[in-house]
């Protein structure tokens, strides 16, 4: 520890700290604009000049470390000022210089109100102008269909650039010629392929790159901020989801180390669109093979109609992707109520079974955990389609230092290097002949990440049986570490999985019920699944999609947006998203609608409010309760899982993502993924521009 | 300096690739670079691939650098644009660089740069023959020999307004002008001869001990 005097205060930070990190550990603010936590250091916009005494000029804080300092000559504790008078007028200086090429445009701007360098200008800048000559103009650049470019007002700090290099691992952002001529583009003026691409607006701390389908929408001081959790993937990142009156403006990041850090995904983003479009804002009965829009009374007759002439038996539900805990669980319990054991929320069949103990459906190792990991193996997985963010944090600890890669399955480019092994089950059964086994033996806390893909196929609990004793096998499972993770790729299904959303003894799975093995099927959000023509379907959901079209009754649902609603992410982290909208027309809450339809179906539900309905879930299941928390699981559960054995077919491991910007129905909507999709089909036949760094 | 900008689509050849001895050569530099550092050769295959394509870089050149290095094609074209060495349009075969830096400025090169506009034109124009394009650099390092021009890799010395169009008349003919200085002067050394250490005493044996 090295002591220091900051501001008169006195501080005892680590060696390693640079002065940037010394001076916030002393409480004093800092101003930056290149400095970035998640990034390299490159200390070009000069904003963070602090005063070092004995060291004649001001120095840049975000880029001298502590252990630079040389040590005074009687041993005293260096001396640092934020606060000086020659701090004060370097900033003065260094904001003026800034300013010179900077456009007065902050009354058009979209980053105004949420604006570093206004922000900045105002606490650090002088309070008037001496520039009198001309500005520079730069032509603005297309770099894809969602950032837009106003690059008169970059400052040059190149966050973006390090961005894309180092985390997004898709170097395509680059900085052409020189000085003030200096011009942030891509190469010829190409879209961005990275699917967090979007991130560089939040980065951006100036109006350079604002978010194009958010253009001139609103002003930030007009929207009402919600913190809720994503449903895109199975991470369940932080999220601010913005909104003005009832319309959600946009979706902004929020800082959790635990599971995003602090970026999303750009369908996590831009989904926002497919909010509006396509949504179902009252109920539909079909009659005489058409659809007609009811009301909520006469589409419950017509389901307590279908019902009276069905047993139980021949009653089933499937449960969708984007489910929250409540409705699953008032789902499940009137399902149980109408003496059905017909319930399945693994719309692609995937072979995950609570009965087998939590750890065997979990990412045990958590998000953060990977960082820890000192080996890698992929198994049927692509974790840059299947959750973006998570790949980053591959990225990050490949970065950090020796971490080999093995993938089996699909060979893709994952933005970092890996030794490939093979594409099917067998390598993942002879892995211990493989090059690569050495590198997971010798591995301390190796970790294998075994995608849904993999196990959504008939025999996918051979696969997992066999992934599961490569762990043990190769010592994934040790006290204080369970490397066997498998990543979801619905938000839904871990929590659907811990309230034991599959059929029970005698009931019928996903593919039997779709097939027609049931007389009345409801789909809450099931629309990843083809109903063979015969049941009777009923439909709760939020958008016409393909569970819609193939409905006989459908009741309109509230979109994550819309609803408070429990998600357990792929780790098992319990997290509650926040409604920060409301459903569309007549639309309702889904807990509410099974809720009045179970009245209606005469097996009412006993509970008459959501806080009623998770006193009831939280007392089935006391895990739920914790928020924000991960409930341990087994370890033990992965041996008994490696011991049930089966033989894996030939076919290959396969990624269940095949294309990024339409794995739900509120991305299917969107007419902006739908234009991310073409993009990235086109530049996909393309050579890949991608070179490891 | 001034935005640089690659040349127009209509200007660009569709392919590059290094000739024979040009990639041996290539790969000779990269050699130079441990394992993992290829990338260090960027400078030298891009003067290398100017120099083959006839003194400018296409777009496709950047982008078979880039992919022999295993570079992000923006990477290279970022030190394409960045170092003015690089023309990133086409130029004339006989390219004049001519250095307007203040020793040169003082001691005329603007009468160098007149000449240059009334015989080619702007900066960067390429004679109708496809002869001749010429350029303002800054220092060329020749001061003594102000002032100076550049064409290809030899430096044209000590020129006036005559002796500089005498120069470019010889390369119009197709012949290649004696480099160094234009004037009776050897190398850089004074002009007319040495002026110190001209006592020839200081040369006899007698004065060593």
């Amino acid at each position: 520890m090295a002591k220091l005097i900051i501001d008169g205060k006195e501080v005892d930070v680590p060696p390693e700290y640079t002065l940037l990190q010394a001076c916030e550990a002393a409480g004093a603010e800092i101003p930056r604009f290149c400095f970035h936590e998640q990034l390299s250091i490159a200390g070009n916009c000069r904003m963070c000049l602090i005063e070092v005494v004995g060291i004649p000029k001001p120095q840049a804080s975000c880029a001298m470390g502590v252990k630079d300092l040389m040590p005074n000559k009687d041993g005293s504790p260096k001396v640092l000022s934020t606060k000086s008078p020659m701090v004060k007028k370097a900033r003065e200086g260094v904001m003026e210089f800034l300013l010179v090429n900077h456009p007065l445009d902050c009354p058009i701007c979209d980053q105004g109100g949420e604006c570093d360098l206004q922000d900045q200008a105002m606490a650090y800048g002088s309070d008037a102008s001496r520039y009198a000559e001309n500005k520079r103009a730069v032509e603005d650049k297309y770099i894809g269909p969602l950032v837009k470019t106003i690059m008169t007002r970059c400052i040059h700090c190149t966050r973006c650039i390090r961005f894309s290099t180092e985390v997004a691992g898709v170097p395509e952002l680059g900085a052409i010629g020189r000085g003030e001529d200096m011009e942030i583009t891509t190469y010829l003026e190409h879209a961005m392929t990275s699917e967090l691409q979007s991130n560089v607006v939040d980065l951006c701390p100036v109006g350079a790159l604002t978010s194009k389908p958010y253009a001139f929408a609103a002003r930030p001081w007009e929207l009402n901020k919600t913190q809720s959790v994503d449903v895109m993937d199975a991470l369940g990142s932080a999220i601010r989801i913005d909104t003005r009156g009832r319309e959600v403006m946009r979706i902004l990041p929020r800082n959790n180390d635990d599971v995003n850090e602090e970026w999303i995904s750009d369908k996590t983003r831009h989904v926002v669109d497919g909010l509006r479009t396509q949504r179902l804002d009252q109920p539909y009965l079909r009659e005489n093979g058409r659809l007609r829009s009811a009301s909520w009374k006469e589409a419950f007759a017509a389901i307590a109609g279908k019902l009276k002439s069905t047993s139980g038996k021949k009653v089933g539900a499937i449960v969708g992707d984007l489910a929250g805990a409540e409705e699953m669980y008032a789902l499940k319990d009137l399902m149980t109520r109408l003496g059905s054991a017909n319930i399945d929320a693994r719309q692609d069949g995937a072979a995950f079974d609570p009965k087998r103990g939590r750890a065997s459906y979990l990412f045990n190792a958590t998000i953060a955990g990977i960082e820890h990991a000192d080996a890698l193996l992929i198994v049927g997985s692509n974790p840059r389609r299947e959750a973006p963010v998570l790949n980053a944090r591959i990225r990050k600890r490949w970065r950090a230092g020796p971490f080999p890669i093995g993938v089996i399955g699909d060979k893709a480019d994952l933005t970092y290097s890996y030794d490939y092994l093979g594409a099917g089950a067998d390598t993942l059964a002879g892995l211990a002949q493989t090059k690569f086994a050495e590198a997971l033996k010798a591995a301390k806390n190796p970790l294998i990440l075994v995608g849904a893909g993999a196990l959504a196929r008939k025999d996918g609990a051979a696969i997992a049986s066999l992934a599961a004793r490569a762990a043990v096998e190769f010592g994934a499972i040790t006290d204080g570490w369970n490397g066997f993770s498998v990543l979801h790729t619905a938000a839904s299904r871990v929590g659907a999985l811990d309230l034991g959303l599959t059929p029970s003894a005698g009931g019928l799975d996903v593919a039997q019920m779709a097939a027609g093995g049931v007389e009345l099927l409801f789909l809450l959000g099931a629309d990843e699944v083809e109903v063979a023509p015969g049941p009777f379907v009923v439909y709760i959901g939020t958008h016409g999609d393909r569970g819609a079209h193939r409905a006989d009754v459908i009741l309109p649902g509230a979109a994550y947006p819309e609803k408070s609603a429990i998600y357990v992410n792929t780790e098992g982290r319990v997290q509650m998203a926040s409604r920060a909208a409301f459903p569309p027309g007549d639309a309702r809450e889904d807990w509410a609608i099974l809720r009045a339809l179970s009245d209606a179906l005469g097996h009412t539900l006993p509970y008459d409010s959501l806080s009623a309905l998770r006193q009831a879930l939280f007392a089935a299941h006391p895990h739920m309760m914790h928020i924000d928390q991960i409930a341990p699981a087994d370890a033990a559960d992965i041996g008994k899982l490696a011991k049930l054995g089966g033989t894996p077919d030939k076919a290959q491991l396969a990624s269940s993502v095949a294309d990024f910007y339409f794995t739900n129905p509120i991305a299917r909507a969107s007419a902006i993924m739908a234009e991310c999709s073409a993009l990235a089909n086109a530049a996909a036949k393309h050579s890949p521009l991608t070179a490891a760094e | 300096m001034s935005v640089r900008r690659l040349a127009p689509p209509e200007q660009q050849p569709k392919e590059f690739a290094f000739s024979k001895d040009n990639l041996a050569w290539a790969k000779q530099q990269i050699a130079k670079y441990p394992e993992g550092r290829q990338q260090s050769a960027v400078i030298p295959l891009l003067w290398r691939a100017q120099e083959q394509v006839g003194g400018w870089l296409p777009e496709a050149a950047i982008r078979a650098v880039a992919e022999f290095l295993g570079m992000a094609h923006i990477r290279v074209l970022e030190v394409a644009t960045f170092y003015t060495m690089f023309n990133l349009a086409p130029v004339g075969k006989v390219h004049v660089q001519l250095c307007g830096t203040t020793p040169c400025r003082l001691r005329g090169a603007d009468e160098l740069e007149k000449v240059c506009r009334k015989r080619i034109g702007d900066q960067m124009h390429v004679t109708e023959d496809g002869k001749f394009s010429w350029v303002e650099v800054e220092c060329l390092g020749a001061c003594v020999n102000a002032p100076m021009v550049q064409v290809g890799s030899d430096y044209y010395e000590d020129l006036t307004a005559e002796s500089f169009g005498k120069v470019l008349d010889q390369f119009a003919a197709g012949k290649t002008p004696k480099p160094g200085p234009q004037i009776d002067r050897q190398l850089s050394a004074p002009v007319g001869g040495p002026t110190t250490l001209t006592d020839k005493s200081l040369y006899s044996d007698s004065k060593r001990s």
